[in-house]
């Protein structure tokens, strides 16, 4: 647990250290600061005092900046040689995962925990439904973990930063549309089956405030499916 | 301790990239890992190290296998990777810092191991810096300050010296020198009067075989056979001379070199020594004897004969 931990806090030093982090945060909180304040299907227009517009907006801008923060997590190291540093030091394959995958879990933390003026805006204007902010926080927080997840893998598989995005994004797409229209297009079990797998009817049913065993079984499940695939594509080179 | 590495092979696809090795490196020994480019010592040294694993044979450290799992053998080795990956954007201080938490020294000790290193490894004025912003020597050093920082029994050192200039890859060889007394130590290197410099064993590999395996002296031996005299006689006729020493009986064969110069090659029979039967015979027919060398093979020719076929 420690050695994780040292590996978290690492990733999170270098990424403070760099522009890159202010860089993504500040995109992150322009994005949806803009659509939930000022343009289009904002707060002003819906005139009520909750955040579900902020957490729909959220959702979409989570989506296209966890790959950005995940892309370089395990691809750099690969590519720069510092992967066999690690791993001949007294880290396990599958500790420097759940390091890398903590640290990033912890900058989306971050980012969050930023947008809480949003929240205090918006409770001052009027009377805002805490449960159903709380709950929209955590159906945020389970949506990152699984998009982080499936970045980690997706940065284990290659060498290349731009393809570790554009892997995580396209492997993203599916659960967090395709899914959900094939559901539509068809019927009966199939039909049902897309359902389950897509990404936004689960999210939705969180962050309208309804906590259900089966969500939390779709979010985790994912998201150790794709820690353990990427610490399958670390320990390939083991075997020739 | 020790490592005993018995009947290694690792294959990449349909490529052989160390076939069938086996040796032992024992306590207090510093083993030279020779061979060209693409023999298989780096990658019997990834194997060593845990980084990669391999199909057939078994690595032994302190007499436990390398595959053990129960058994946290990155604890022992300090390891300096090939071309020495570094994270460029981490000062030097932070970076020893990670690298020791990450080998398990405690909190209280880190401070103390990583002022040790900073003056082992000579880095006391730029530990500041970021190490993007070393020169290439001085993140060498670090490389060394990180394999070296939890004070590990065991040292495996990819071609520990490139990048330095030359007082620091003397400091660096007598570093090595002094840590293998009391460590296990082994590094691969392209540089021939290092492994004489600073190792009591050599093992050259070719195409993932060994191909000789002892010191620099019994390799000389080995290679070398009979021994060879140069020699410059002064005073005297060339084929005169010529003529005499031919009738030695511990010679084997004579060459005249340099004809104006009487400088003369002198094989001996094998395990004989011509040296008195020379000096008497100039002695007898007072002639000067101004030069006598016993030429030895020098290790490139021994690496060449072994390595190019």
């Amino acid at each position: 647990m420690k050695t994780i931990w040292i590996i978290a806090k690492r990733e999170l030093e270098i990424f403070f250290d760099s522009l890159i982090a202010y860089i993504i945060l500040g995109l992150f909180l322009g994005f949806s600061g803009f659509f939930t304040w000022l343009y289009g299907n904002d707060i002003f227009l819906v005139g009520q005092a909750n955040l579900r517009v902020f957490f729909s907006i959220a959702s979409w801008s989570l989506f296209f900046f966890i790959p950005a923060i995940t892309m370089k997590m395990l691809a750099e190291e690969r590519k720069t040689g510092t992967l066999e540093l690690l791993l001949t030091k007294s880290v396990s394959d599958r500790q420097l995962i759940l390091g890398k995958f903590l640290g990033s879990v912890l900058l989306v933390c971050i980012a969050l925990l930023a947008t809480l003026p949003y929240v205090i805006t918006v409770s001052s204007i009027g009377n805002l439904d805490n449960g159903g902010t709380i709950c929209g926080y955590f159906g945020l927080l389970l949506m990152s973990i699984t998009y982080t997840a499936i970045g980690i893998f997706a940065s284990s598989i290659t060498t290349n930063q731009i393809v570790a995005f554009m892997t995580a994004l396209f492997i993203g797409l599916f659960f967090h549309i395709i899914f959900g229209v094939l559901a539509q297009n068809f019927t009966g079990s199939i039909g049902q089956i897309f359902e389950t797998l897509n990404l936004q009817s689960h999210f939705e049913s969180i962050s309208r405030g309804v906590i259900d065993s089966k969500d939390l079984v779709y979010f985790l499940s994912i998201t150790v499916l794709g820690l353990y695939l990427g610490e399958s594509s670390l320990s390939k080179r083991h075997s020739s | 301790m020790d490592i005993q590495i018995e009947k290694l092979t690792k294959t990449y696809g349909p490529q052989t990239a160390v076939n069938d090795i086996s040796f032992e490196v024992k306590t207090g020994e510093v083993l030279g890992f020779l061979g060209p480019n693409g023999a298989g010592k780096s990658t019997t040294m990834k194997m060593i190290t845990g980084y990669i694993g391999f199909e057939k044979g078994d690595i032994q450290i302190g007499g436990k296998s390398v595959t053990d799992p129960t058994y946290d053998l990155k604890r022992h080795i300090g390891y300096l990777p090939e071309n020495n990956p570094l994270y460029h954007d981490m000062p030097v201080i932070d970076y020893l810092e990670f690298c020791a938490s990450l080998q398990g020294i405690e909190k209280q000790n880190i401070n103390k191991r990583i002022r040790e290193m900073v003056g082992v490894c000579g880095l006391n004025s730029e530990k500041h810096k970021k190490i993007g912003e070393l020169s290439k020597g001085y993140r060498q050093r670090v490389g060394l300050a990180q394999a070296m920082i939890h004070d590990p029994e065991i040292l495996v050192l990819d071609e520990p010296t490139t990048g330095l200039d030359p007082n620091q890859i003397i400091e660096i060889r007598k570093l090595i020198r002094d840590l293998g007394k009391e460590k296990t130590v082994i590094l691969s290197t392209h540089i021939l009067p290092e492994v004489e410099a600073t190792c009591d064993r050599i093992l050259i590999i070719n195409r993932g075989k060994i191909v000789a395996n002892g010191t620099s002296e019994t390799l000389r031996k080995q290679s070398q056979g009979n021994e060879i005299l140069k020699l410059r006689i002064e005073d005297g006729k060339a084929d005169k001379i010529l003529k005499s020493l031919r009738t030695l009986d511990t010679v084997q064969s004579v060459a005249c070199i340099e004809q104006n110069q009487n400088v003369f090659e002198v094989q001996s029979l094998v395990e004989q020594t011509s040296k008195r039967n020379v000096f008497n015979l100039c002695v007898q027919n007072k002639w000067v004897l101004t030069e006598l060398t016993p030429l030895e093979t020098k290790l490139e020719d021994i690496f060449r004969n072994l390595t190019v076929k």
